[in-house]
């Protein structure tokens, strides 16, 4: 499973783990990811940790979760990239939008 | 079924047939092999089953035959054979049998192979007839493209991408993978490159493109500056695609009448300002790419860089760096980097990357996915009449006309007139063939009365680094305080036989320069300065131009006709 996703303690925090590479292949296992949480998630947690390369079709998947987590009021974070990961993200600004830790 | 059986004993071969008939198979008999490629080619059998020895051809050369007539036809030949020895057993393989069966056969075991190689029959024909479906819809789609590609090619033309100080590379197909690179000159002169790379490939980043090749080649022709077509394309992008797609771009404007180029990169790697002088400076991604962030939110804020003659400009997509060689290594934008930095005076930075890309990926063509652009920085204030082989348009606009425009206040700061006084004045059919003219007439006669009459900016600042810094900085902050400042336009036109008359009145809120005693010396060194250039390029493009009042005012009159009846009537 290239995607997996846990609940945090209080239900409030979705995390969302991508496993190896995280491209256009990931596209519907990621939307499945957030599209059907049965109860309201406040933040949203991408954990990068296994995730060896994004492309930008994973650079548009993270606008898709933003969108559906609220757009500009959204609070989702990105964790965890590794550094060729962290370039990808950073070339494309992509700090404007999420918080990355 | 059909099969064809090959037997030289016309009492073996009776037996067969018969028992293959009450099967319910359709029979077709040879007495040797000769004659077994004859019917082959005849009948088309789908299971052939071939005595090994036969006279006048024997089994085995037989099969050859019929397996090099069949081509990708898969037609099964099942030796029958009495030859006991593996090794024989195996020639019958080898000649391109695909099975055996040994004399005495079973009829049982006969039944059973024939079944299967039916089973397998039906099976290759149904691979077949889905490899040709897909060979078909493969190229009704490279068809499709092709014509699409020619409809895109209307739109977004080359523009000036064929100049002699652009070169680039980005494949035929490359639209498909969502790399677009426009190219245009400004109306008075300067160049507006636009390099984007859309998420996604195939049909969706191409319709994406079209778009963006209006605005750009649209807005570039009216005269509008770099700022203003990001914007612009970046509200159109984030109005039509779907969130989660965008576009990677860079624009760069080089005007090379002020040796300034200014870029803006919103997430393509970084691009390069490779100097004459041996400096490199990199032009990072500072934005978010286009179509992501509303017009509220969008910062068209540009990087603006001194630029002289030989100085070159570096923009890529990511397929650039992102290339691989045999082994799936990544080029990489550190490669890219070493690459300009150990260019030696004269090589030109766009084949030493071709070339070092070349040797890397050991192909000698790039990926479809790769777009690479370099300019050379030109000083010369060339004003190029881009507009002289526009077609007209059906519609005769007014040739008798005066008007008043008069900036003011804040709107100082940020609007620029220029588009909609050259709109104004395209009006007139004939002008518009002399847009560039047009162009850089109201432009001098704007930047002149904002900045050295209403901002009282020296122009002797930019002729040195920290100065062309501070000339911008200084330009900046004392934008933010226009109120009670205007420049006004008094702009006049009135026709004559096959011609016109263009009058243009410049004034500003400035103090002029012939009162001043303090800074005469300055702004008339300014004014010689840009005798030099501004002034000069006024001088050459107009019959006459007067300066007026305490030198805040500035008159010029500019006369067009037509061209010589059969030259260039459309």
């Amino acid at each position: 499973m290239s995607v997996s996703t846990r609940r945090s303690d209080d239900g409030q925090v979705l995390m969302i783990q991508v496993h190896g590479r995280f491209d256009f292949s990931t596209h519907q296992a990621f939307r499945d990811a957030y599209e059907h949480s049965d109860a309201p998630v406040k933040e949203y947690v991408v954990d990068l940790t296994h995730t060896t390369y994004l492309d930008s079709s994973a650079l548009g998947m993270l606008l898709l979760l933003r969108d559906h987590a609220g757009g500009d009021v959204a609070s989702v974070v990105i964790e965890n990239c590794n550094a060729d990961v962290r370039r990808i993200l950073s070339i494309s600004n992509f700090e404007q939008l999420f918080s990355i830790r | 079924m059909n099969l064809l059986i090959a037997e030289d004993s016309h009492g073996d071969r009776m037996i067969l047939a018969t028992l293959l008939r009450r099967l319910g198979h359709q029979v077709y008999e040879a007495s040797d092999g000769l004659e077994a490629v004859a019917m082959f080619v005849k009948l088309e059998p789908d299971i052939v089953l071939m005595d090994a020895l036969m006279p006048t051809m024997s089994g085995m050369d037989a099969a050859r035959r019929i397996k090099a007539l069949a081509g990708t036809r898969f037609v099964p030949v099942i030796f029958i054979t009495s030859l006991a020895s593996e090794r024989e057993q195996a020639r019958c393989l080898e000649a391109g049998g695909d099975d055996f069966l040994l004399k005495p056969y079973s009829r049982v075991i006969l039944e059973a192979k024939i079944s299967a190689y039916s089973r397998m029959l039906n099976l290759h024909r149904s691979v077949m007839q889905q490899r040709d479906q897909i060979r078909t819809q493969n190229e009704q789609m490279l068809s499709e493209q092709r014509l699409a590609r020619r409809v895109f090619d209307n739109v977004a033309h080359t523009g000036c991408l064929d100049a002699s100080n652009i070169r680039y590379h980005a494949s035929p197909l490359s639209i498909f993978n969502g790399d677009v690179l426009f190219a245009a000159e400004r109306p008075g002169g300067g160049t507006l490159i636009f390099m984007g790379d859309f998420t996604g490939h195939g049909l969706p980043a191409a319709i994406g493109a079209m778009p963006v090749a209006e605005v750009f080649y649209g807005m570039a022709a009216k005269g509008f500056g770099a700022a203003d077509l990001l914007t612009e394309i970046n509200q159109k992008l984030r109005n039509i695609l779907p969130v989660g797609m965008f576009c990677c771009g860079a624009l760069f404007e080089a005007d090379g009448k002020q040796g300034s180029i200014r870029v803006w990169n919103g997430g393509l790697p970084d691009g390069w300002l490779v100097r004459a002088n041996g400096e490199r400076v990199a032009i990072p991604s500072m934005h978010l790419p286009l179509g992501v962030q509303p017009p509220e939110r969008f910062d068209v804020t540009m990087e603006l860089f001194p630029a002289a003659t030989g100085d070159y400009v570096v923009l890529m997509t990511d397929g650039f760096p992102e290339s691989c060689d045999a082994q799936g290594e990544r080029f990489g934008e550190d490669s890219v980097r070493q690459v300009l930095e150990g260019l030696d005076a004269g090589d030109h930075p766009f084949d030493a990357l071709m070339a070092r890309l070349q040797a890397f990926t050991g192909h000698p063509d790039p990926a479809d996915d790769m777009t690479l652009c370099c300019l050379e920085v030109g000083i010369g204030g060339g004003v190029t009449d881009v507009a002289e082989s526009t077609p007209e348009s059906a519609l005769s606009g007014s040739g008798s006309w005066h008007c008043v425009y008069e900036v003011r206040d804040r709107a100082l700061a940020d609007f620029n007139p220029l588009p909609l006084l050259l709109h104004i004045c395209m009006e007139v059919p004939g002008l518009r063939r002399k847009s560039g003219d047009v162009y850089t007439i109201l432009s001098e006669l704007y930047s002149n009365a904002l900045e050295h009459g209403v901002l009282k900016l020296s122009s002797e600042w930019k002729k040195t680094a920290e100065g062309f810094s501070l000339y911008y900085e200084e330009r900046m902050r004392r934008l933010s305080d226009t109120q009670g400042h205007y420049v006004r336009f008094t702009l006049d036109h009135e026709p004559r036989v096959e011609a016109g008359r263009l009058r243009i009145r410049c004034e500003d809120s400035g103090q002029g320069f012939e009162r001043q005693e303090n800074t005469m010396g300055a702004r008339a060194a300014s004014v010689h300065e840009y005798a030099g250039r501004g002034m000069g390029i006024l001088k050459r493009l107009a019959k006459e131009v007067s300066i007026c009042g305490s030198g805040n005012c500035i008159e010029i009159v500019y006369d067009w006709e037509f061209p010589a009846q059969g030259a260039t009537s459309q």
